[in-house]
């Protein structure tokens, strides 16, 4: 083993730890052991969710159509289970652990709770999986009351829930040791901060999920007779949407650090991205509205209040991110020597490197597709073109999958040399793996959304309604659409696959990373120096970023123009009032 | 750096740029536009789902719309009635495992007040081509003021999984001259 490990005082007490060798930080090896262990257990359930989005995006592409219903419905029900919340939970773990206790230089905070919490977490995940495709409780992710699953599949996300907040806990209880002990002067790095704010809103949201779940657990035992349909959607959306907005936070931080760590890039300002942060705690929670824009039982006012968080002031600071996260890369790449024309520092950035290209690729696609489809979705009279057609999943596989999941396995990239001390197996192949998967996944959103705005139901088995009484013909091109949204799964799914088995790979048979060869495993990147970047330099005093003034200008425009396109459909709809 | 303490203590008295300042000034005021537009469109759109609701029991609800059903019944389609209500009526529409009943005929131009609501799970009311979709729940009677603008054969899918016959749910709406 190339690393000693040591036993010494990190943040006030004795533990073990290691040096690293490209940034000098100490690493807790609990902390080290728990980032591995969330980190695995998340890829796991990305592989067997991502298996399971193909069969449904195969059973959708009509000319295929492979499940049967039963089936369909029960695989759709854990998919978005495995996906949207396992998936993305145990990796947020790990994030928060590595921001913490790693970029703090701290020792982990009761690293046996975090065990704990870790345990409940993956206990609960199966208890809920098993339950699932034992049958009887396929109600969908979202299992709406008055329909009924099985009780253990609501005891299992309760353990899931309470042991992601252990885990929160154990973050918050890091940030305190980090500060008594003085790790770091000053405030705490952008990037860590970014991370508490995901992990504030992650105890809003698992605190929901519980405050929900708990009395649904005991209506489904028959000690509760009845839960209200509409509370239980707000609530629920509570954690449902919330927790996406934990992706959110943790994946803006990603894209701040990726750049850090290959390009040495800086934040335009400190108090500008913080700010923007900020506006996360305070307004993205209200998101929970953005599913019950079509319900009855809710004013017009508290609708148009809360789905535009408070007069989109939690969009504004993803605007404020989406410009400083592309003008801290253009200010670092200038500085780095590409100057020449607008673009150079755009063409000659890493993109052989997948970290890189992965978070570039999760930026772009978060904000174009994600994004504006979501502001437009979330606007109260457009919904009602849009709810519960398959443009929904088309908008959120642009946030959650090109956005969150991209990010994520962009920084597992890093996190493979940096934390579990190995070298990417296959770098050429890893070269391309956020290309097949990006490409794929924005072909699936794309696609869905085009055929939602053609009024697609989502989790629909049949659209050909072969079995009803009455029938009903969707337009042709929406068969045509859900073919091609088949074929961008398969691209999305070979993309997926090679992720899982080059990282997998990687830890069981990738070389041994020690201070010889640390930088390299790194990847591709302007400066080969990374502890470099732990020094001054990066974007202050360079304001003139004209690449990222044209980029945000085509962002915006794309946005308004698409905004004004959906007032002009839905004026056409029959009249309502 | 993003991954380092800020150099700067005391970072939050810097000076912000000249661009981003113009840019978080422009998406400001974007954001209260589109706040603005959905507040106007209230005012003065023609797309604006009603907020008038009653708690209901099922039972009652599927009474009313029997009543409804039974008054205003002009022939059948696949055995289901077709109520043709004379404009201005109150409009009774149920959702249940996995039909929308009865069957509407509607006049283009007049205006109805449609009333929804579920006898057992949450279904969706996804009217086609048209493209309006509403959330339909149990215990909610939920009025809608609706002006059919084009003639035609219109279908309602459930957009809402209620089910293992979900994709079988298909209701009937036309729509005369």
């Amino acid at each position: 083993m190339n690393t000693a490990v040591e036993i010494g005082i990190i943040g006030g007490i004795a533990a073990k730890f290691r040096t690293c060798p490209a940034t000098g930080l100490k690493i807790d090896i609990a902390a080290q052991n728990l980032i591995k262990a969330n980190a695995v257990a998340a890829i796991v359930f990305l592989a067997v969710g991502g298996v399971l989005g193909l069969l449904v995006a195969l059973t959708r592409w009509p000319a295929v159509h492979l499940l049967d219903a039963d089936m369909f419905y029960l695989v759709l029900t854990a998919h978005g289970l495995d996906v949207l919340l396992v998936w993305i939970i145990f990796f947020e773990m790990a994030v928060l652990y590595f921001c913490s206790a790693i970029l703090l230089n701290c020792r982990i905070a009761a690293p046996k709770v975090a065990w704990l919490g870790f345990a409940m977490m993956l206990s609960g995940a199966i208890l809920t999986n098993v339950t699932v495709l034992m049958g009887e409780s396929s109600v969908m992710f979202t299992s709406y009351v008055p329909m009924q699953a099985d009780p253990n599949f609501y005891l299992g996300l309760i353990l899931f829930a309470v042991g992601a907040l252990l885990g929160c806990f154990v973050f918050l209880g890091t940030l305190v040791i980090a500060k008594e002990e003085k790790t770091y002067e000053g405030s705490i790095p952008l990037v860590s901060f970014g991370a508490l704010t995901a992990c504030i809103i992650a105890v809003f949201t698992l605190a929901s999920g519980a405050i929900i779940l708990i009395p649904t657990w005991l209506w489904s035992l028959g000690y509760i007779s009845h839960i209200d349909t509409v509370m239980y959607k707000l609530i629920w959306w509570a954690m449902g949407h919330s927790s996406q907005q934990i992706n959110m936070a943790a994946q803006v931080a990603i894209w701040y650090a990726i750049p850090a760590i290959l390009l040495g890039s800086k934040p335009l300002s400190e108090k500008v991205s913080r700010s923007a942060f900020l506006m996360y705690i305070f307004f993205l929670q209200l998101a929970s509205a953005h599913h019950l824009l079509v319900e009855p039982g809710i004013s017009s006012e508290w609708k148009v209040f809360n789905t535009s968080y408070a007069i989109y002031l939690a969009v504004l600071g993803s605007m404020i991110h989406g410009m400083s996260i592309p003008g801290s890369i253009e200010a670092a790449q200038r500085r780095n020597g590409y100057t020449n024309g607008v673009f150079e520092w755009l063409r000659r950035a890493p993109w052989g490197n997948p970290a890189f290209s992965g978070m570039f690729l999760s930026l772009v696609l978060f904000g174009f597709l994600g994004g504006i489809s979501g502001v437009v979705l979330g606007t109260e009279q457009i919904n009602i073109m849009l709810h519960n057609t398959i443009y929904v999943p088309g908008h959120f596989h642009a946030t959650v999958v090109a956005g969150t999941t991209l990010a994520f396995m962009a920084l597992t990239y890093l996190l493979v040399p940096l934390i579990f001390q190995r070298e990417i197996i296959w770098p050429r192949l890893a070269k391309w793996q956020p290309y097949l998967f990006g490409i794929g996944v924005a072909g699936i959103s794309l696609f869905m959304m085009g055929a939602g705005t053609l009024g697609v139901a989502r989790r629909h088995w049949d659209i050909t309604f072969s079995d009803a009484t009455l029938s009903f013909d969707y337009p042709p091109v929406a068969f045509l659409l859900l073919g091609l949204n088949g074929m961008s799964a398969i691209l999305a799914a070979v993309g997926g696959g090679l992720f899982v088995i080059i990282i997998v790979a990687s830890i069981i048979w990738g070389k041994k990373v020690d201070a010889s060869n640390i930088i390299a495993a790194l990847g591709p990147m302007p400066q080969k120096r990374v502890s470099d970047a732990v020094t001054s330099y990066g974007s202050a005093g360079t304001f003139h970023l004209p690449g990222t003034y044209i980029l945000v200008g085509i962002f915006f425009t794309a946005f308004v123009l698409y905004y004004f396109v959906n007032w002009k459909y839905l004026s056409e709809l029959w009249i309502l009032g | 750096m993003a991954l380092t303490s800020p150099e700067n203590k005391v970072w939050w008295n810097e000076p912000i740029g000249r661009a981003e300042l113009i840019w978080i000034g422009i998406a400001f005021l974007w954001g209260v536009f589109m706040f603005g537009m959905m507040v106007w469109w209230h005012l003065e759109g023609n797309q604006n789902l009603s907020n008038e609701v009653y708690r209901v029991l099922p039972a009652t609800f599927e009474e009313k719309t029997e009543a409804f059903t039974e008054k205003y019944t002009v022939r059948e389609e696949s055995d289901i009635p077709v109520a043709k209500p004379e404009p201005g009526a109150e409009v009774y529409m149920l959702a249940r495992l996995w039909e929308w009943w009865p069957i509407l005929e509607l006049k283009k131009g007049q205006t109805y007040r449609l009333h929804l609501s579920s006898m057992d799970w949450q279904h969706g009311f996804s009217l086609q081509p048209v493209n309006i979709n509403i959330q339909v729940h149990p215990g909610l009677e939920h009025v809608v003021t609706l002006t059919p603008t084009q003639s035609g054969e219109f279908s309602i899918v459930c957009n809402e999984f209620c089910g293992v016959g979900h994709h079988t749910m298909v209701g009937r709406i036309h729509v005369v001259d």
